[in-house]
């Protein structure tokens, strides 16, 4: 773990284009709690995941196919790339159908209750990036 | 005999698709990814809990006086609601089934005005929809109706809500695969107004659009709203073929 995270911050040193397009740092500057995270990702009301995602969720009978799964996600991508594929993926895609968890600006039509919202909290992010790492295949 | 029998559910998808030319796929009903039992619900009338509203619908055309004009809804109504929206050249502006049958009694008959979802209004129009059940979507050929079925589709292509989908999104590029288990219909207005498990009641297409307005999180437009007859609009043409089921019976 921390050994990746120095690689991050080579990569980040080296090539500051790369970081920008392709990862994010911490939200928060700590560490997300990955057993918080795995709740919030079962949720179906605050995480949302595996309504489109399937994922190592024996429990968890009804997963969504119309995104890749979340098996082995901490080993296909780094922290940093999982962050901005949670806080806004569309920079990397912009017709992705992920939503952007941590964006507030550029939406139509939100709803009175989510006004000025986040879907997730910046600290939530954190959580939910620190258990996907631990999905290694 | 058994040749052509064999050949005909080849050669009409390949008519559709031919006739769709971009189109990558036939447009499919929602019954068709539905559980065999509520398939079974659906086909079976005495079980089908939407056709209690097609028959307080029938009591209330007697009620209301609509045969006065219309005579009996068999054979007036057949095919009405295969042909809506419709241009409505009183207000110049696209009209729906249910707002057609509201006009026609606040209008003509000078009657009190229903609420759009009330259990009245929904009965009439499951019952004139009803009339239709088995005849395919049959959009006018009128001009006037184009404005309208853009404003739809742009509607429908539109990323909306905190979750930023749009139902083009689900509907037309993921139709099919599985949302949370469920399997996501193409989205076509067969049936309405149709009974959902859901909700345990009938409802209008424009309710069913409210429910994922806000599923993506998003402000639905009220009930009524000139957007919803625009979206329609173009569902419809979407549709254009497919069978009219109402009253439908959907999870």
């Amino acid at each position: 773990m921390p050994l990746a995270r120095w690689c991050i911050l080579l990569l980040l040193a080296c090539c500051p284009g790369l970081a920008a397009a392709e990862g994010m740092a911490s939200l928060t500057g700590v560490p997300g709690d990955a057993a918080r995270g795995r709740a919030i990702v079962v949720t179906r009301q605050r995480g949302l995941c595996l309504l489109c995602h399937s994922g190592p969720f024996p429990e968890e009978r009804f997963q969504g196919d119309l995104a890749p799964s979340l098996a082995g996600a901490g080993s296909r991508l780094t922290e940093a790339g999982l962050r901005l594929r949670l806080v806004d993926g569309k920079r990397l895609n912009p017709a992705t159908i992920m939503p952007s968890y941590y964006r507030t600006e550029g939406l139509v039509r939100v709803g009175p209750a989510w006004q000025g919202k986040t879907v997730l909290t910046a600290e939530e992010i954190e959580d939910v990036v620190a258990f996907l790492l631990t999905l290694r295949d | 005999m058994k040749r052509a029998l064999l050949a005909f559910p080849l050669a009409l998808p390949l008519a559709l698709l031919l006739a769709g030319g971009a189109a990558a796929e036939p447009p499919q009903s929602g019954f068709a990814l539905m559980a065999p039992e509520t398939q079974a619900m659906q086909r079976d009338d005495t079980a089908n809990p939407g056709m209690l509203w097609v028959q307080e619908g029938e009591a209330l055309w007697a009620q209301s006086g609509c045969t006065g004009c219309h005579g009996d809804a068999p054979g007036s109504m057949r095919g009405a609601a295969s042909r809506y929206p419709a241009w409505d050249a009183t207000r110049q502006a696209p009209i729906d089934l249910a707002g057609r049958i509201e006009q026609c009694r606040v209008d003509r008959q000078g009657a009190a005005p229903l609420e759009r979802e009330g259990e009245p209004l929904l009965a009439l129009s499951a019952y004139v929809a009803h009339q239709s059940r088995g005849l395919p979507i049959d959009p006018p050929e009128d001009p006037r109706l184009a404005p309208a079925r853009a404003l739809g589709e742009a509607l429908f292509r539109e990323r909306r809500g905190q979750l930023d989908l749009s139902c083009a999104q689900c509907h037309d590029d993921n139709a099919g695969r599985r949302l949370g288990g469920s399997p996501i219909p193409q989205g076509h207005p067969t049936g309405y107004p149709l009974y959902r498990l859901e909700w345990q009641g009938l409802g209008s297409l424009q309710r069913r659009l409210r429910n994922c307005m806000a599923g993506v999180r998003s402000e639905p437009y009220a009930y009524g709203a000139p957007e919803y007859v625009a979206i329609e609009a173009f569902l419809m043409v979407r549709a254009r073929g497919l069978a009219l089921e109402t009253p439908a019976v959907r999870p």
